[in-house]
């Protein structure tokens, strides 16, 4: 990686920390296996055998690189900025999680454990990890919230498919904060033999690092595939955030880029003024859970508060460190999206380029619904289309009296 | 000398371990919990471990994730548990060392050094921030010690000698052994695995060693007198507190009695150790 004294990708030092975020608050009996699983990722990042296996998966197993998609008609329909989709939802098990899932469980067999433990809340997550393992034959136990089986019914088969164990959470909400409480609960119990995947830029150092350093090969490849489409960087890019990984994977390349605007589009919910949202960034402040300081949607005490969002993958009350960190450098603008722009924009895709996007990326194409028409014609802009809808279907047709 | 290094040195004089006992304040109501606190001493708690109820206790097994959720929904708050430790103070007992025991958002969010401040001037003794390991610990440690409040760091059994260093650097009053790999009230420790980490945690400290996880009845809470400075019991106490509730969740009349005659249980159990 290019890191300079003044770069914003040098992050995190050498205890974890973005400014003042990030961190390693876990308890003892974790702290030693963190350590140790830090040491083996700088191993690994630097090991040719290791960076080799990950990039043939990528490329055999995964399909990368994915399409940076001109889409034209949307282009026309929204009348301003010219608008290209990165195809993260034709990644195998349709979404760009997989691109961290191979890194973790590659490594997980490099050290020797015997047993993936992973959270998830829409279930990409969930289904990328149990596929990862399919193929390395690791046992496998996925932690989801209760509702969210109920809403990602068809992700949960999948998993339940390809071998993995699905342990429904039902203290809280029932979503995935619970998901992850309980799955750091059986780490702390397990953690001689399991790899905890965790699925975003979250937890105790060196995960927010680690996943970020996975995804990133999606900004990597939008800024190769933009240069041969248009022979120049895309001037906006704009990313979906619960955790924040999709977003992360695409902004972090062009952070030291400052002609390229960079916006982060978090889920309002029924809006941000309702209380009922998923919004980290814009409704909440600094607060330290699952491991790291971050924003965390919470009450004066610093009692964690629910989360709400149409979309499972982006109902969480906090939010990667880095994007807390970048949000107060003021290098990235985070704005949202509440439920309603997100199935409308849902809609417009479906109909007007033949794609069914995942109700978590929706967020992001409504936010470019408002801004692409106020943007010149030459601007390009790009979307992180972080997942497919198909895991949706049953829960938008139902919203929207669809008969199946 | 604060009260937690005291009561130990007065445990050392009595040849004999101490009982620490945890509960969660506020569970199921503010008055019941303080009628809990007010009577452990008599029953022969040696020190209390006082549980700031939290919403993501991500450390805690069942039992304890119930006993927040019971005190959160009676409107538990941090201003209280002071209070509860204040009242205690002034009218039950100024000697039996309080330890807060939580989750580290709670003290971030009132400021580290407020937090201390208030600690202190309720009567509290000392803290364990499940959340907080020596890495993250420069940010409360000064604080507390300038409030006069020990920092009770816990080890665990993956604590190996070379780590064990860094977490005594910032732990005093006593220190505090994880005995099993897991969550609270779940997995027991075996005696012999106890007495070998207790042995090798006492290579590098002379503070006390209070042992915890997993002890859930008189027998295992003797054992671990039998080689540690201290027992702690925690969901044991809890679950009994959650037997005490009638179906609406209030605390039976039988509620306070029940938990302190299974408290006299351990600490017989835990006095009939003679050290020498």
């Amino acid at each position: 990686m290019a890191a300079t004294p003044n770069s914003l990708r040098s992050g995190p030092d050498d205890r974890g920390h973005f400014g003042i975020f990030g961190g390693r608050y876990v308890a003892e009996t974790l702290m030693p296996l963190i350590l140790e699983l830090e040491k083996a990722y700088n191993e690994a990042k630097v090991d040719p055998a290791f960076v080799g296996e990950l990039k043939s998966l990528a490329k055999h197993y995964a399909g990368r690189p994915s399409p940076l998609y001109y889409a034209a008609r949307l282009t026309k329909k929204l009348g301003g900025a010219k608008i290209y989709l990165k195809r993260e939802e034709l990644n195998h098990t349709g979404s760009h999680k997989i691109n961290n899932v191979l890194g973790q469980v590659l490594l997980a067999k490099r050290m020797g454990k015997t047993r993936v433990i992973a959270e998830t809340g829409a279930g990409q997550h969930g289904v990328a990890t149990a596929t990862a393992c399919a193929l390395f034959d690791i046992p496998c136990v996925v932690f989801m919230g209760a509702t969210d089986v109920e809403r990602q019914a068809p992700n949960v088969a999948r998993m339940n498919m390809l071998g993995a164990e699905v342990r429904p959470v039902k203290s809280g909400a029932a979503t995935l904060k619970d998901a992850m409480n309980d799955a750091m609960r059986d780490w702390v119990a397990t953690c001689d033999t399991t790899f905890y995947c965790i699925g975003t830029v979250a937890g105790p150092h060196p995960y927010p690092e680690m996943v970020r350093d996975f995804q990133c090969v999606i900004g990597e490849e939008t800024r190769v595939q933009m240069m041969e489409a248009e022979g120049r960087l895309p001037d906006t890019l704009v990313a979906c955030i619960g955790g924040g990984s999709n977003a992360m994977g695409l902004f972090h390349p062009f952070l030291d880029d400052p002609t390229v605007r960079i916006i982060g589009v978090e889920a309002a919910g029924k809006g941000v003024e309702t209380g009922f949202h998923a919004a980290s960034l814009t409704g909440g402040r600094p607060g330290v859970l699952h491991g790291n300081r971050t924003y965390l949607l919470q009450d004066k005490e610093g009692q964690i508060t629910e989360a709400h969002s149409i979309s499972a993958g982006l109902d969480y009350p906090g939010i990667g460190p880095e994007h807390s960190w970048l949000k107060e450098k003021g290098r990235v603008e985070y704005v949202s999206a509440t439920d309603d722009e997100a199935l409308a924009a849902f809609q417009t895709l479906c109909k007007l380029e033949g794609i069914i996007p995942a109700l978590e990326s929706s967020h992001a194409l409504a936010h470019v619904e408002k801004l692409a028409p106020t943007l010149p014609k030459d601007n390009l802009l790009v979307i992180n289309l972080s997942g497919r809808g198909d895991k949706d279907v049953p829960q938008v047709a139902a919203m929207l009296g669809i008969k199946a | 000398m604060s009260r937690i290094t005291k009561r130990f040195a007065d445990l050392k004089a009595q040849k004999r371990a101490g009982l620490v006992t945890y509960f969660m304040a506020g569970d199921p109501d503010a008055a019941t919990s303080y009628e809990i606190l007010k009577g452990l001493p008599a029953a022969g708690a040696d020190l209390i471990e006082l549980g700031m109820p939290f919403t993501d206790p991500m450390a805690d097994g069942p039992s304890i994730q119930l006993a927040g959720q019971r005190a959160l929904k009676g409107g538990m708050k941090l201003d209280q548990v002071f209070a509860m430790v204040k009242r205690f103070r002034a009218e039950a007992d100024n000697d039996t060392p309080i330890v807060l025991m939580g989750y580290y958002n709670l003290v971030y969010q009132r400021g580290a050094e407020k937090f201390c401040k208030d600690a202190a001037a309720a009567g509290v003794d000392g803290l364990i921030l499940v959340d907080l390991p020596p890495e993250e610990a420069d940010e409360l440690k000064p604080y507390a010690t300038a409030a006069g409040i020990d920092t009770v760091l816990l080890t665990a059994p993956t604590t190996d000698d070379k780590r064990l260093p860094a977490v005594l650097k910032y732990s005093s009053g006593f220190v505090y052994f994880v005995s099993v790999l897991g969550i609270t009230g779940m997995k027991s420790a075996t005696e012999d695995s106890v007495r070998t980490h207790v042995e090798r945690i006492r290579r590098h400290t002379r503070l006390p060693i209070g042992v915890g996880f997993g002890i859930k009845t008189p027998e295992q809470a003797t054992a671990v007198a039998r080689h540690a400075d201290a027992a702690v019991v925690g969901t044991a106490i809890v679950d009994r507190v959650a037997a005490g509730l009638d179906n609406n969740g209030h605390a039976k009349p039988d509620l306070v009695p029940g938990v302190l005659a299974f408290t006299r249980t351990l600490a017989d159990g835990v006095r009939s150790v003679r050290k020498d």
